[in-house]
């Protein structure tokens, strides 16, 4: 009847994780008896759960990945602390259960945590730099984040019920098939990725269809902001990316569940082919997170400086440059797998040649500061700290493309170190800026601006605390994942980098506390007139926050406008606009589609892990029929009458 | 029709007296056919990494038989004709919704529903033989790679049976509404690349198989 | 950074840097590139560090001594800087890459005309097992090289895939079951080395770590001396008890060694080890020895 599934699932001999999960559940209890007293359901349901919005379902990607950035900081905290005293003792945390630690703790901030911020601030942004309305399919747009959300629920779900995988955030064969990995650990991993990556996956083809299909009239290609060429760039390699992962996961499944040799050991499987497969996912996965925050930071710089984006073509070309090169150097993961020398050679140099116009684009924000007016905000300050943190991390990043090099440093902290390097100095950094940065966009009020800056000063010298001895202790040849050490000379330096783990913890405090302040004196950060910044993009012309439209007249670009022109002229014709001239505009109706097909979803994967093959079956059934009800709708979109347009944008202006 | 069904993301609802955005318009057709064929081509890129896995494992028989020792090139071809000919129906029928003609549509649905129907049924025949005669996916990891890139197109075909069968239903009961044209425009993309990858998969796996 | 340039002196003159302190050709060569390299790109990465933090500041809003010039946002002559200088590093570095994958590709012969003594690995779980095929001896968990003589390694694996690094003596390269990958190392001088399994293979990864005795070549000869007249033999029984899951409490020694045990553990006649017993993760399943 349930499979695997029994009471032994559930870890009451283990009191880390059953305290973590009971409290994890309680508050969520607590969370959801909350609002439903306060009566809050139906509101949530409407407005949220079933909103097709591209700016409020971007709000909750981002949510979601603010939620599981707690969520996976413990883990760095738990690992941190479990290494800074495991010298010569097993520390506090048994390999079984650290092995759980690090693997969740790369899983969650890779695809639940960087992928849907990045993913929010896309589709909170893009959409009103474009000018337009909505994305191309607004609720397969709800589908991918529910998806999302889903996987993120799974790999939740396996703190209490069953383990995680032990495996890494990447499950490298043969330790990640059955002979070895023989509890639902690894099923677990794949199913919630599985999941999460169609959402993914969907995710993409929107964009890419948004952006090259629709934009407001006169918005060129070359008229685009930067951030929406990011984005675009972003979303092809999704598309182009993760579809191998599928594959990949798909085989390694085939192999676990029906005795399949993909990978295997015995019968002819290859795990270099394993390898292959999902570094060309995987490198290009770590642009489609860096893309868009650097599409993020070309909008700050150029907006705190008061000044257009530096070498704009450039800068797109560069994009481009990255997207495609994306693809050409995944070999640079597996230098010490003992291909020949021409191969490593090819791919060391094909990988420094992304350093080219990576640096390109360094310079272009050094030039757009150069004669500007820089103004410190906080988003600014992230820049700031990104700019001179990331050519650090890309720096090691070209000497580990090295293959000698790579071959004392591979798998080393070094490589630790340098990747996280450039995921909070490069990824992280730029989330935040842009979070920082259309905060007011999307509530109409700004974060407390102190607060924000004293969390910035902990996240960057916490950084710089807890992976400068990292690097340190590549370069003593300690190697990653230790669950216990006996050289003496690693452990104070492991100690430093505890500290710099509780440094960056003060920061997240600060940005919970700054989050609350600002909320409770929402009145005094009040932002009236749309635009906090002066900036010179297309979600700055409307109002904050936007209307469920966006906009009242579609924006009118322009050939000639430069910088903030196009804003102000898009602020003209708002206010110009005659009263009697505003239309009905059609808009999508909200729809449950996603999150009932997710509902299912959850279960159904559920239902895989565990062997429970008629729950399974009755998941997919629900999902299916979700979509067959929803295909069924005779009216697929909701007109808002002149008359409340109008009421709208004349309200927000007066 | 293009005109007053602009998209979601859209333009629909630009000035009506301002004739100049026309330019910006595009119609919901199109936007939609567009994404569905930037889906299509992810689907066609998971299928060349399970194509590649098929190259890497195919001369890793483990002892077991290989591609020369089991595949019948006449249940294939057989297979093949079916899949071909219901890629010509599967067109009359879109012709056939665009001009609201019942007869056509319903008839070629069904035509190309039965060839669907026997091309599944040629392969699981198939694959049943294989697995008899000690030849499954378990055998060997050319055989693992063999049934899965195989198996993965048979499963869209057997997804796109279901969905050729919502279509007609839909139709049915909505008529020939534009979303439910669009729907069907999609439907027939999707019918037509797994033609696309079923002739990559004859040629690769079947001839090359036989032949080597 | 302020952290970084402290740590540059103290990456000068200590001593415990495994990496940046090789004992061996092919250490020296690795670390050697790899500083070059380093210098190569501190060469573009200290003046844009320097130009962020400058810029950022001296065109700091309350500065009226810095010109407004919202006006320059093109400059033909920037941009070729810009796209060239990066090039022409890379193009630099890419020789120095290119130069380096060639001459220190793990597989090639080490310079010299010394007959390099054959040394057969393989990692299990959790430990290694080397072979010495002309000595007909092996240990486990302990490494004994004679020092000067170049050390021709086939590695394996008999469980899942991890790598063998020496961080003193260079280069690592993965072990994978099935297959045998090749590394060429040297121990110039003699002395005791920290060599470990550098890719996560299971909950007793942290314990596959071993000595590498690096000792003159008379000493060597006397140790394998030793070794042969003592100890159990290393057949495809006893194998198969070391291919078990779990952590050896000290290092051993095997006397003699059947003569093609190597070849039978790459070529799969000897399957890959058992992995774990099934069930809830805890030590009797993932069996490890408490230190």
């Amino acid at each position: 009847m349930f499979g695997k599934l029994t009471w032994q699932a559930i870890p009451f001999d283990q009191p880390i994780p059953l305290c973590a999960g009971g409290l994890v559940i309680v508050i969520i209890l607590a969370v959801l008896a909350y609002i439903a007293l306060k009566g809050w359901l139906p509101y949530l349901w409407r407005e949220w759960i079933t909103s097709v919005d591209h700016k409020r379902i971007g709000i909750m990607y981002t949510l979601l990945a603010m939620v599981m950035l707690l969520r996976g900081f413990v883990d760095a905290l738990m690992m941190r602390s479990q290494q800074a005293l495991a010298f010569r003792s097993d520390g506090y945390l048994p390999p079984e259960h650290y092995d759980q630690i690090f693997s969740a703790h790369g899983t969650l901030m890779i695809f639940f945590v960087a992928m849907p911020f990045v993913i929010g601030l896309m589709n909170f942004v893009m959409p009103l730099q474009l000018g337009i309305r909505d994305v191309a399919f607004p609720t397969l747009n709800s589908v991918s984040f529910w998806l999302t959300a889903t996987g993120a629920l799974l790999i939740n779900v396996s703190l209490v019920v069953g383990e995680f995988a032990r495996t890494g955030w990447l499950p490298f064969p043969p330790l990640s098939e059955i002979r070895y990995s023989p509890g639902v650990g690894v099923d677990y991993y794949l199913w919630s990725l599985q999941i999460s990556g169609v959402g993914t996956l969907l995710t993409g083809v929107n964009f890419v269809t948004t952006i090259l299909k629709l934009h407001a009239p006169g918005m060129t290609y070359m008229r685009m902001p930067m951030f929406c060429w990011t984005s675009l760039a972003s979303s092809l390699l999704i598309v182009a990316a993760f579809p191998v992962l599928t594959a990949t996961l798909a085989m390694l499944l085939l192999d676990r569940y029906l005795g399949f040799h993909f990978f295997t050991n015995e019968a002819g499987g290859n795990i270099m082919m394993f390898m292959n497969l999902i570094w060309v996912w995987g490198h290009p996965e770590v642009y489609i997170l860096i893309l868009p925050a650097f599409g993020i930071y070309s909008e700050v710089v150029s907006t705190f400086s008061s000044k257009p984006l530096f070498g704009y073509r450039s800068m797109v070309m560069a994009t481009l440059v990255i997207c495609i090169l994306a693809f050409s150097v995944w070999l640079h993961h597996f230098f010490t797998m003992g291909a020949g020398a021409d191969v490593n050679a090819i791919f060391g140099i094909a990988s420094m040649v992304i350093a080219v116009p990576t640096g390109v684009k360094v310079f272009n924000w050094l030039f757009t500061m150069y004669g500007g007016r820089v103004v410190f905000s906080t988003p600014m300050m992230f820049s700031l700290g990104f700019m001179v943190t990331f050519v650090i991390g890309g720096m090691t990043g070209v000497l580990l493309a090295v293959p000698p090099a790579d071959f004392v440093l591979h798998n080393s902290v070094f490589l630790v170190a340098h990747f996280h390097n450039v995921i909070i100095g490069g990824v992280l950094f730029g989330a935040f800026a842009g979070y920082y940065y259309w905060f007011p966009k999307a509530f109409g009020f700004r974060l407390h601006e102190n607060l924000g800056k004293a969390a910035f000063w902990c996240w960057i010298i916490g950084f710089y605390v807890a992976f400068m001895p990292l690097y340190v202790l590549g370069l003593m040849g300690m190697t990653r994942r230790m669950q216990h050490y006996d050289v003496a000379e690693w452990h104070p330096w492991l100690l430093i980098a505890g500290l710099g783990a509780l440094i960056i913890l003060t920061g997240i405090v600060l940005q919970v506390v700054q989050l609350i302040v600002s909320i409770r004196h929402r009145a005094e950060l009040r932002d009236l007139t749309g635009d906090p910044w002066n900036g010179s993009t297309l979600e700055w012309a409307t109002t904050s926050p936007p209307p469920a439209f966006n906009f009242a007249v579609l924006p009118r670009i322009r050939p000639n406008d430069m910088f903030r022109e196009v804003k102000e002229h898009a602020r003209q014709q708002a206010s110009l606009v005659d009263p009697a001239a505003y239309t009905d505009i059609e808009m999508p109706r909200n729809s449950a589609t996603g999150f009932v097909c997710a509902f299912f979803a959850t279960f159904m994967g559920f239902a895989l892990i565990w062997h429970i093959w008629w729950l399974a079956i009755a998941g997919a059934v629900g999902a299916y029929i979700t979509f067959v009800v929803f295909a069924w709708r005779d009216r697929t979109e909701e007109v808002i009458p002149a008359i409340e347009v109008a009421r709208i944008s004349r309200g927000a202006a007066a | 029709m293009s005109g007053a069904e602009a998209t979601a993301g859209g333009v629909h609802a630009a000035h009506p007296a301002a004739g100049h955005v026309r330019d910006a318009l595009v119609s919901k057709r199109i936007v939609v056919g567009y994404g569905f064929w930037i889906f299509l081509l992810s689907d066609i890129v998971m299928f060349s990494a399970f194509f590649a896995s098929y190259q890497v494992l195919v001369n890793e028989t483990a002892g077991g038989p290989s591609g020369r020792d089991l595949f019948d090139i006449s249940n294939t071809a057989i297979e093949t004709a079916c899949l071909l000919l219901s890629s010509f129906t599967c067109g009359i029928a879109s012709i056939g919704a665009q001009a609201h003609r019942g007869t056509w549509f319903y008839g070629a649905m069904t035509v190309t529903f039965l060839l669907g129907l026997a091309f599944i049924g040629l392969e699981a025949h198939e694959f049943a033989g294989l697995v008899a005669q000690g030849a499954g996916p378990t055998r060997s990891a050319f055989l693992s790679a063999f049934f899965t890139l195989v198996g993965c197109h048979g499963l869209h075909v057997s997804g796109g049976l279901l969905w050729l069968l919502t279509m007609m239903a839909q139709v049915f009961f909505k008529g020939y509404r534009p979303d439910i044209l669009r729907r069907m425009l999609c439907f027939s993309l999707f019918w037509h690349a797994l033609d696309i990858i079923w002739v990559g998969l004859f040629s690769i796996v079947y001839l090359m198989g036989v032949a080597s | 950074m302020r952290l970084a340039a402290l740590a540059v002196p103290l990456l000068l003159t200590a001593c415990h840097w495994a990496v940046l302190d090789p004992k061996g050709f092919v250490g020296v060569s690795d670390v050697t590139i790899l500083i070059d390299s380093v210098i190569i790109m501190l060469a573009i990465v200290v003046p844009t560090i320097v130009a962020t933090v400058f810029f950022a500041w001296w065109f700091r809003a309350s500065n009226t001594r810095a010109v407004y010039r919202p006006g320059f946002f093109y400059s033909g002559r920037i941009e070729m800087v810009v796209w060239g200088i990066p090039l022409l590093v890379i193009m630099l570095l890419g020789g120095v890459a290119w130069i380096g994958s060639h001459q220190l590709d793990p597989a090639a012969p080490l310079p010299g005309n010394k007959t390099p003594l054959e040394i057969q690995g393989v990692s299990l779980d959790w430990k290694w097992l080397f072979i010495y095929p002309d000595q007909h001896v092996a240990t486990v968990n302990q490494l004994m090289l004679p020092a000067g003589v170049p050390i021709h390694f086939s590695l394996s694996s008999g469980s899942v895939m991890t790598a063998f690094f020496v961080p003193q003596l260079g280069s690592m390269i993965y072990t994978m079951n099935g297959m045998v990958t090749r590394l060429n190392l040297i121990a110039d001088e003699p002395g005791t080395f920290y060599g470990e399994a550098s890719h996560f293979s299971g909950d007793g990864f942290s314990d596959m770590h071993f000595d590498v005795h690096a000792m003159p070549p008379d000493q060597f000869a006397a140790w394998v001396k030793s070794t042969q007249s003592a100890g159990k033999t290393l057949d495809a029984a006893n194998y198969g008890a070391l291919a078990k899951q779990g952590v050896l409490p000290a290092p051993m020694t095997y006397g003699a060694v059947e003569p093609t045990l190597f070849q039978q553990i790459a070529t799969q006649k000897l399957p890959p080890g058992p992995g774990p017993e099934t069930g809830r993760p805890d030590a009797t399943v993932s069996p490890r020895t408490s230190q």
